[in-house]
């Protein structure tokens, strides 16, 4: 494989190209998954049959905070790519540790949502309203796990085998992941917790 | 024992007992077959683990093949059934049954993955590339939607098949009014296989967008290729449309929650929206590429170059945006106001537009053009007044106000029929006959290929256009029976005898394949056809490599220049190749995906985590995997190309 100098590590072989170029256009494929989701959303949110509605349910406190949590990981998983692009192999395992971290602490707070709303009387089989609230947060927490996993498997190549084409490649990909889910994160918290709340 | 009542068919038949004998019985013979020929070694190293783009292709369009008998035989008993009033070969629940799994075999197992075989095929070599961008995910997506095809395929011996229609509206597919596990079934196998479909899509965009020949510009591109390009586009905004409906219909059926219910705040017309966002974007997934086979096959053997490339790119452009604007004309008649309705009928005629710019252009293509009547071109010709007429009663139905008197008539069944088959199924053997050499080295025979096609297109009309005149007259689609005072009789009879001569024509195109591969001359040379477009300009078969050296490109006809105006295509050195290595996880992964799917429909949650648990551990094995893949160096090059009789 031939290596182009000119290019950041990630972007230096042919093959690494069409790898960023393929997630982006899976992203794209996920902001339909995401858009279908939110629309049925959109479509269900009065559909509350005999229980609860957003605003008797939602607790601004525990959203506030995973908020906080997953946007400051964008920023550190941003930080953990500069580090890379400047070969610092050891700030890139840290800001790529400290990322995986929040990430876990989100879901901690998203499972300690979940229980709530189970106590308070909102389960998925409740209502339409419940169903596609927990079914859009669920897909969202799902892709958020199974970062954890990615993001960890990478950590640990990164550690094992510094930086070669195929690990910042990965680790690059990763964090156009990562960055995603913090964007579909704003979104549920614009229109489902806000308009929700209102 | 109780564990195993689930597995039960819920409404048997002798019919059904008798295909699990016939599958028990295909199942050990091929096993025992295998065995004795000592071949399970050569079908592993050679075709399960195998990540090249031709064989990928080809093990699609056999799958392809075999879910077009499993479709046909759904489609000569429904024939059968509806031959003669009050006829009692199928009762109403098979009827259902049959005409579920007919739709979706056809759609989703054989075109399909008939569309998808050519793709993998045809579009690398068009483009002067070795393989596709991501070989190893190629192998992932056709094992996912084999899986997703065995399993659909499984339903009807095991626990019962769907039976709310191919479009499984709710609230009939509901727990309430499907109780078995069939719509189980629907909702997995379209899962899996659409996962698969979806890694396909961006697959082939990249590989086209990113390994096309140097020169080969994007308005350079064969036109096949073209049409390839938009397709996987749609299929990547469309697929994760389904993807979702799918998911909220398994929870619906199996966690209970009331997505589309009509209680709790439900809405069952939710379903058929999400459903046809989809679904229409996928009617134009199936015939684009066959628009592209044309182009091609029209150019060829029109000896002409395709009429109007500018305008057919941009028609295309234009059809795959308006694909998604048009969903609503599916259900005209459930309850939209005037002005909703208005809108969806005008975007759906405007639609036609775009495809009679591309008619006309085939038709100016042919135009003073020395045309030779080979096969392909008999189903392009074919296609053209039998397409035409399939859209124009499309434009009818198109019409919201007179829709109120097609919907769920034999009516719509013969539209969408006459735009499929002579759409896509010509297409597709079209190009099956066109490429035939290209992969195997020989032609299929053209005096047997003809016998086919006429056998085809008569069949056809005579199954197809009755049906016109009885939707008119009200014969309601998915009727299982009529009585005699409709006077419906003699045309479903003459539709059925039309499903006997389709049948007769499918048959001779199996037989066209075992006769030429016994008697065709195996020297037919690197150009058959005298074909225009950068497949040709390498060996038939095509060798490992596809081309031994990158071509180099200067127009959408790059073969056609270097025959015609001394191009040279091959201006460098031979050089090593670097491919990539055959994996054993893509089809191990699919096994899991089964499982998982299988273990789901009936609710066995042991089983479904545990291949789940095999899914991740096949994701984490490929991340940590160090795969570099191999070289093929020139002297294997130079002795591989001296093998085809010469370097290039």
């Amino acid at each position: 494989m031939k290596l182009d100098k000119s290019q950041p590590l990630e972007y230096g072989t042919h093959q690494n190209q069409m790898n960023i170029l393929g997630f982006w256009i899976f992203l794209g494929a996920e902001i339909m998954l995401f858009g279908t989701l939110f629309a049925s959303f959109f479509t269900l949110e009065n559909g509350v049959g005999s229980g609860p509605t957003g605003a008797d349910v939602f607790e601004i406190t525990p959203v506030v905070l995973e908020t906080i949590i997953l946007l400051t990981s964008s920023f550190t998983i941003g930080l953990a790519t500069h580090a890379m692009r400047i070969n610092n192999k050891k700030a890139t395992l840290v800001f790529l540790g400290i990322t995986l971290l929040l990430g876990l602490s989100f879901l901690s707070v998203e499972i300690y949502e979940f229980i709530h709303y189970y106590h308070v009387g909102l389960t998925l089989q409740t209502s339409a309203f419940s169903a596609i609230l927990l079914t859009t947060l669920g897909t969202h927490g799902a892709h958020v796990t199974f970062g954890l996993f990615w993001g960890l498997f990478i950590f640990l190549q990164i550690k094992k085998r510094g930086f070669t084409p195929e690990t910042t490649n990965k680790s690059f990909i990763f964090s156009l992941y990562w960055h995603f889910l913090d964007v579909v994160w704003i979104f549920i918290f614009s229109f489902i917790y806000l308009k929700g709340l209102m | 024992m109780e564990f195993f009542d689930r597995f039960a068919v819920p409404h048997p038949s002798p019919l059904i007992y008798a295909s699990m004998v016939a599958i028990a019985l295909t199942l050990i013979a091929v096993v025992i077959g295998i065995t004795y020929f000592k071949k399970w070694g050569y079908l592993w190293r050679e075709w399960l683990t195998t990540v090249d783009h031709k064989r990928i292709g080809m093990m699609y369009i056999i799958s392809a093949l075999l879910m077009l008998f499993r479709g046909g035989v759904d489609g000569i008993m429904m024939r059968l059934q509806t031959a003669v009033p009050e006829n009692s070969f199928l009762d109403a629940q098979h009827y259902n049954e049959v005409f579920t799994t007919h739709g979706i075999v056809m759609i989703i197992f054989m075109a399909m993955a008939f569309i998808i075989g050519m793709m993998n095929i045809v579009v690398p070599l068009q483009i002067g590339a070795r393989d596709v961008a991501f070989p190893r995910l190629n192998a992932i997506s056709f094992w996912l939607y084999f899986a997703g095809a065995m399993l659909f395929n499984v339903s009807f011996v095991i626990g019962g098949s769907p039976d709310a229609g191919w479009t499984n509206y709710f609230p009939l597919a509901g727990t309430d009014f499907s109780q078995s596990v069939g719509v189980n079934y629907y909702m997995w196998a379209l899962q899996i296989s659409g996962l698969g479909t979806l890694m396909t899509g961006i697959n082939f965009i990249v590989t086209i967008l990113k390994m096309r020949a140097p020169g080969m510009t994007l308005m350079k591109m064969p036109m096949f290729t073209w049409s390839a390009l938009i397709t996987n586009v749609i299929i990547v905004f469309a697929f994760p449309v389904l993807t979702i409906a799918l998911l909220m219909g398994t929870l619906d059926r199996q966690f209970g929650t009331h997505f589309f219910a009509s209680t709790n705040g439900g809405m069952d017309m939710l379903w058929a929206n999400l459903f046809w966002v989809w679904g229409h974007p996928e009617v134009y997934i199936l015939i684009l590429p066959a628009f592209g086979i044309y182009s091609e096959v029209i150019a060829t053997f029109s000896q002409r170059n395709l009429y109007g490339y500018k305008s057919m790119v941009g028609s295309m452009v234009l059809i795959s945006f308006m694909s998604f604007l048009v969903w609503v004309h599916h259900f005209f008649t459930m309850g939209h106001g005037p002005l909703v309705n208005g809108i969806f009928s005008i975007t759906t005629m405007a639609i036609a537009v775009p495809t009679g710019i591309k008619i006309f252009n085939w038709l100016l293509t042919m135009w003073k053009g020395k045309i030779r009547f080979t096969v392909p071109m008999l189903y392009s010709i074919g296609f053209i007044p039998l397409f035409t007429i399939g859209g124009v009663t499309g434009v009818m139905l198109a019409i919201a106000s007179a829709d109120y008197q097609y919907h769920n008539t034999m009516f719509l069944v013969a539209h969408f029929h006459n735009v499929i088959i002579p759409g896509v199924v010509f297409a597709m053997l079209a190009g099956l006959t066109y490429w035939w050499p290209k992969v195997f080295g020989f032609m299929l025979n053209e005096r047997i290929g003809k016998w086919g096609f006429w056998f085809l297109s008569i069949g056809f009309c005579l199954a197809f256009f009755p049906m016109y005149i009885t939707g008119l007259d009200g014969q309601a689609r998915r009727m299982y029976t009529y009585s005699e005072e409709t006077g419906f009789g003699p045309l479903n009879l003459l539709s059925f005898f039309g499903a006997g001569l389709m049948a007769i024509a499918f048959i001779l195109i199996v037989f066209n394949i075992y006769y030429s591969f016994r008697n065709s001359p195996r020297n037919v040379g690197q150009d058959p056809w005298n074909a225009r477009s950068l497949e040709w300009a390498t060996h038939n078969p095509v060798p490992e490599y596809n081309f031994a050296v990158t071509p180099v490109v200067n127009s959408s006809e790059a073969f056609w220049d270097s025959k015609k105006n001394g191009h040279n295509l091959f201006p460098d050195k031979f050089e090593k190749i670097h491919m990539p290595n055959n994996s054993g996880v893509p089809v191990i992964m699919a096994g899991f995906f089964f499982i998982f799917g299988f273990s789901f429909v009936f609710s066995i949650w042991i089983g479904v985590i545990l291949a789940a648990l095999g899914i991740f551990g096949c994701m984490a094995y490929r991340t940590f995997e160090n795969d570099h893949g191999r070289y093929i160096s020139v002297e294997e090059i130079k002795e591989t190309e001296k093998k085809y009789g010469g370097a290039k």
